[in-house]
């Protein structure tokens, strides 16, 4: 029997916190080798999203298929450990549940960062701490790798770098990454796929397509996407400022009013 | 020397032992006030244990962690900051204590409970202390680096397999047993002082975390031998002047900050 290509599969996830809607009816496929890049506005839902995919929170309704004994690398948003607690990147790469002594040179190495083995975690800048972050998400060697915002802290410069290793990553691992992003700009070149999220799915498809389609300009707004060429077509909803859908006939996420390609 | 000298220095030191490394955890975790909390609740558990007549040293780990199982229950349920949550469990659970322990027609000396009896300490006492000491250092040493995992990323550690609301149980358990078992050496208004003022002495000089737990071990060590010097030559309370001697050992540690 061939192998499962599939190594993710979430089905209508919606999630309400407090009676708060915070994802409406999400359909989220990777599968090897993929890269797909979840973007949206602060408050979207993409870190909520991960959550679920992680089996950290429990959708209030949907599913979330893994295929079996997947091993999942997960890099958080941001590390944040007290200043009362002394500890090295060593030590730190050390903790990883499965992690073995030569492991964690090696995967320091993988991400540039073999220099930094015996730093104190607080004296690193913003990208060294996510470099290490990463580092400890390809201990285990990932089939999934599922990075929430990797290129939080960091310089301009250092993002495309950072966004250029974890294309590479995915070669040399061969893993399906899912990753959020703030700026599709930069993932562009390193992304199969982008969704993108306010809530429900506005869009979705390959970054160039994502990119001149008017829901993600209207979310993202004209000026950063003024670089673009942009074609018109209709859609039938617009957000309010908190993200919610206007229009009411849109409830159920679909967007049969969009082209997608 | 006399043998009550001997046995509260032996029972001072063990639970020096284990607060040191479990106090580490406090002052990472931000905890202090959580630990303050448990000591508080102690007082109901000694009221009830009086009351039904089991091991008083048992019904303090009960009471400390029905307390600490509400305290996650009232996190969940209210719009309340933590630290409103752990004050009002906090004085409730001293006051209920207080007010059971006058049904109770036991005359106990309360100001013992409060702020320790060093120098009373029984044989039997101190096996008591030494067996609880054991094995809380036993359990901390094989879920040593689980603790550590839980307290830099929650999340992180509970993707990468590990139960980490087992784990945090554990952890508030080795607390209460902490507590429990140095009931008799500082008292339970004094106990959080001496888990978290020997890490918080040594943070500067140290560069792992386990070079933390065992310097703060040390420190906690120091702390008692000094309290219990003054306490001998000056006729102080053990409790108080083990409390302050660790004081003075932070002011020292930093005034030599690296």
């Amino acid at each position: 029997m061939e192998r499962d290509k599939t190594l993710l599969q979430a089905q209508h996830i919606s999630m309400a916190i407090d009676g708060r809607q915070i994802l409406l009816d999400i359909n989220l496929q990777i599968n090897e080798k993929q890269i797909v890049t979840l973007i949206g506005p602060n408050g979207a839902g993409k870190t909520t999203l991960v959550k679920v995919v992680l089996g950290l929170m429990k959708p209030s309704a949907g599913t979330v298929t893994l295929r079996k004994n997947l091993r999942i690398g997960y890099m958080p948003q941001r590390l944040h450990v007290d200043n009362s607690m002394p500890i090295s990147v060593k030590k730190f790469l050390q903790l990883a549940v499965h992690a073995k002594p030569e492991l964690i040179e090696k995967v320091l190495d993988e991400v540039k960062a073999l220099h930094l083995l015996h730093s104190q975690i607080h004296s690193l800048s913003g990208g060294e701490l996510q470099r290490v972050l990463l580092a400890r998400s390809l201990i285990q060697d990932p089939e999934l790798l599922v990075l929430d915002e990797p290129v939080q802290g960091v310089d301009i410069s250092g993002q495309a770098e950072l966004y250029a290793l974890i294309a590479s990553i995915r070669d040399s691992h061969q893993c399906g990454i899912l990753m959020i992003s703030h700026d599709l700009h930069l993932v562009m070149s390193a992304t199969d796929e982008v969704i993108c999220l306010n809530q429900h799915v506005c869009c979705h498809g390959h970054p160039e397509q994502v990119s001149n389609d008017p829901a993600y300009l209207e979310l993202f707004g004209k000026k950063q996407a003024a670089a673009l060429a942009v074609y018109a077509h209709n859609h039938n909803h617009s957000h309010a400022l908190d993200g919610e859908v206007v229009n009411g006939e849109m409830l159920n996420g679909d967007h049969s009013g969009h082209k997608h390609g | 020397m006399a043998d009550f000298i001997l046995r509260a220095l032996a029972a001072g030191l063990l639970v020096a032992l284990i607060a040191g490394p479990l106090g580490c955890f406090v002052v990472w975790r931000r905890m202090a006030y959580f630990g303050d909390t448990l000591a508080h609740s102690a007082l109901l558990g000694i009221s009830f244990g009086i009351l039904i007549d089991i091991n008083l040293q048992l019904s303090i780990i009960l009471a400390c962690l029905a307390i600490a199982l509400l305290l996650v229950k009232m996190e969940s349920r209210h719009h309340l900051a933590t630290d409103t949550i752990l004050g009002i469990l906090a004085h409730s659970s001293l006051a209920f204590g207080l007010v059971i322990l006058s049904f109770t027609d036991v005359n106990i000396d309360l100001m013992a409970y409060l702020f320790g009896d060093l120098l009373t300490v029984t044989t039997q006492d101190l096996l008591w202390i030494a067996a609880g000491v054991v094995a809380a250092l036993i359990v901390l040493a094989f879920s040593w680096n689980k603790l550590l995992t839980i307290t830099l990323h929650q999340e992180l550690a509970q993707v990468e397999g590990l139960n980490v609301g087992r784990m945090r149980l554990l952890l508030m358990l080795l607390i209460a047993t902490v507590i429990a078992l140095s009931m008799k050496v500082v008292g339970m208004l004094l106990i959080t002082s001496l888990m978290i003022i020997p890490p918080a002495s040594v943070r500067n000089f140290s560069n792992s975390p386990e070079k933390m737990a065992l310097s703060a071990s040390l420190v906690g060590c120091l702390a008692v031998c000094g309290g219990l010097l003054a306490s001998f030559y000056f006729d102080t309370p053990s409790g108080p002047s083990i409390v302050l001697s660790a004081a003075v050992l932070f002011m020292l540690s930093s005034l030599f900050k690296k």
